[in-house]
């Protein structure tokens, strides 16, 4: 670990904090977790999930009912939003619309007390990084939405803030400017030794991509933490497992009874080494996309229902009397909605589920 | 067809409202002769222009009565009711518009109602409270006492509007300007204040339009000492004086707000919102 400043050993502390609002109903359900300086958390969950929420919750946007926020062992409660110095990225892109792009940078660190030199010296370095060196004197109007919210990201980034908020801030980019902002973000945050980051996103593979760790949402609460390994390989319910694959997991109720699973609709296989040790009973069982395989004959039988087409691989839904699966296949192929196919759940590629969703086996980790 | 029948449209409806200001334009510029001898629309044509009825209200040897004071007076009690009610009603405005007040079961649409519930009661129930309000505050026949009058009608206009306008703005703006170091007051007037330039400037407008307009309390609170354009310009109609000479009075009162309404036009056009949120 690196030495830091004093000044900068920032933590910040949530605890038990819970928000009910009268139109939503619980919006965050009893949250408690410790950022760390100089670290980076990729929050994700549904749209619903509560990750704005909680953002808001920090940046004193939003009051929480129940539960203090601290940082630095300070009570955030004792302070208002303008002294909480908290940068914030929304996914909509938020410009001063009557300031130029300059002073649009600008107005925040003249708001923090630098010097006119100095704060022109900072937003044009951090202008130049975001490389809108050329578009100093226009509007926001009159740039593009790419451009905006790069404008956006100076700003926030170039406040040197203790918390950094990013809210989805690629959201509304389009493709190419989201690859190279991704890994400008990666350099850019790890450069932040100071600061606390979060940045909050509905996308698995950004998550993923970010090499941060992760925290996992659904409805108000953090429901599993770990490196996005950890998550990945062992999703702790259906729920995160759900979040945290796309193409999305298939999840499919079975029973274990014989030394076979059973499939609910009569279609069994082994049962695989590693659940050999439950209890008969009712499961359920999920299985990724890339690990689903097309059958010649045998398997599971069923009729395609959507096929999607990407770049290079091609994403099949199919509905089975079992329920529905989503099986990946490499390359385009050339496959019809209404065609009926064969697919085989490869026993050893299975995740095995409660029915109340707590996960019992995973298939890369060491399960319980 | 369509665009046809909108132009025809268009024109007569122009010609319908323009027909009187022209008439008292034209008659402004009448000698004694082009008006009582049956009417008479086209200059130089019809009758040869004069400014004998000008002469008569601008100051100079011809000049029959004084309308420079009073235009004064109208400069500055528009001016002064205008100027606060914009002032505390933007204000008002911004904080029905961002925070939510009540007590029991009433809450921000109440006070807006209320606001505009003052605009509701007619301005003659008003004239003897206000009479005997600025009597005992001293404050009868003064530009303040006319001013305050004007504002506590005004006022609600501004209210009114600017509820609409700030709420129309996102409140992304003025929380990103609060994330950065503004308490409320410095965001209204560093962010949402230099947004509002087309909303004030409607509400603005109305202000003047209304301020300027006033006859009736003027005349009831104020019509001696401080003497208004609109209630000069009755003065005269009360005395015998030649129509050339009333023409040119009142197209002289409404000059400025001609004036006003060119300036603003060119202003809101220009339109100034869009790039705060996409």
């Amino acid at each position: 670990m690196e030495q830091f400043d004093e000044r900068y050993q920032v933590s910040l502390i949530l605890k038990n904090v819970s928000v009910t609002t009268e139109k939503d109903g619980v919006i965050l359900d009893d949250i408690s977790f410790e950022f760390k300086p100089g670290r980076i958390y990729i929050l994700i969950g549904r749209t619903t999930s509560g990750k704005t929420s909680l953002m808001r919750a920090i940046a004193g946007l939003l009051p929480i009912d129940s539960g203090e926020i601290t940082m630095n062992g300070v009570d955030f409660d004792e302070k208002p939003i303008w002294e909480r110095d908290v940068a914030v990225v929304y996914q909509q892109f938020i410009n001063y619309p009557n300031k130029t792009v300059l002073q649009n940078v600008e107005f925040p660190l003249l708001r923090k007390g630098l010097k006119k030199t100095e704060a022109r010296e900072v937003a044009l370095a951090s202008i130049n990084k975001v490389g809108l060196s050329d578009y100093l004197d226009r509007k926001p109007s009159q740039l593009s939405g790419g451009q905006q919210q790069r404008v956006a990201l100076a700003r926030s980034l170039s406040r040197k803030s203790h918390i950094m908020l990013l809210d989805e801030p690629l959201m509304n980019l389009d493709y190419k400017l989201r690859e190279q902002l991704r890994v400008e973000f990666k350099e850019i945050f790890n450069s932040q030794k100071d600061a606390v980051t979060i940045y909050a996103t509905t996308e698995p593979p950004e998550a993923l991509i970010l090499g941060a760790e992760i925290l996992v949402m659904h409805e108000g609460r953090i429901v599993q933490y770990g490196s996005p390994t950890e998550v990945y390989e062992q999703p702790q319910s259906t729920t995160v497992a759900r979040v945290i694959s796309d193409p999305p997991m298939s999840i499919l109720p079975v029973s274990l009874a014989a030394g076979e699973i059973r499939f609910s609709d009569g279609y069994s296989q082994p049962i695989p080494a590693k659940m050999k040790n439950f209890k008969e009973g009712r499961y359920e069982v999920g299985i990724r996309a890339n690990d689903i395989v097309s059958a010649k004959s045998g398997g599971e039988k069923g009729t395609i229902s959507l096929v999607e087409v990407s770049g290079s691989e091609t994403l099949v839904y199919v509905d089975t009397p079992a329920g529905e699966v989503v099986l990946q296949m490499e390359g385009i192929h050339d496959v019809k909605v209404g065609e009926s196919i064969s697919v085989e759940l490869p026993s050893n590629r299975l995740f095995l589920f409660e029915t109340n969703g707590a996960l019992c086996v995973s298939p890369d980790g060491a399960g319980e | 067809m369509y665009k046809v029948l909108k132009a025809t449209f268009i024109t007569i409806w122009s010609l319908f409202v323009l027909f009187p200001i022209m008439w008292a334009i034209t008659t402004s510029f009448k000698p004694e002769s082009a008006v009582v001898n049956g009417a008479t629309f086209i200059p130089f044509l019809e009758f040869q222009p004069s400014l004998i009825g000008w002469k008569a209200i601008l100051p100079g040897p011809d000049s029959i009565t004084n309308l420079i004071t009073p235009t004064l007076n109208s400069f500055i009690v528009t001016a002064g009711a205008t100027a606060i009610s914009l002032i505390f009603g933007s204000l008002a405005a911004y904080g029905l518009s961002r925070f939510t007040y009540g007590w029991k079961n009433y809450s921000n649409a109440d006070i807006i109602f209320f606001f505009v519930s003052q605009r509701i009661m007619p301005p003659v129930v008003l004239a003897i409270p206000f009479f005997l309000l600025l009597k005992e505050l001293k404050l009868l026949d003064t530009h303040l006492g006319l001013i305050l009058v004007l504002t506590s009608g005004l006022m609600p206009i501004v209210v009114w509007l600017m509820v609409d306008f700030f709420n129309a703005l996102p409140r992304e703006i003025d929380e990103m300007a609060m994330l950065e170091g503004c308490n409320p007051i410095q965001a209204f007037f560093r962010t949402i204040l230099p947004l509002s330039k087309p909303g004030l400037t409607v509400a603005g407008m109305f202000c003047v339009i209304f301020g300027w307009n006033d006859v009736f309390f003027a005349l009831t609170l104020t019509a001696t000492k401080v003497l208004t354009l609109p209630v000069a310009v009755i003065a005269l109609n009360g005395t015998v004086t030649p129509y050339w000479i009333l023409a040119a009075s009142t197209v002289f009162s409404i000059i400025p707000l001609v004036g006003l309404a060119f300036v603003i036009e060119r202003f809101l056009s220009r339109g100034n919102l869009g790039g705060a949120v996409r």
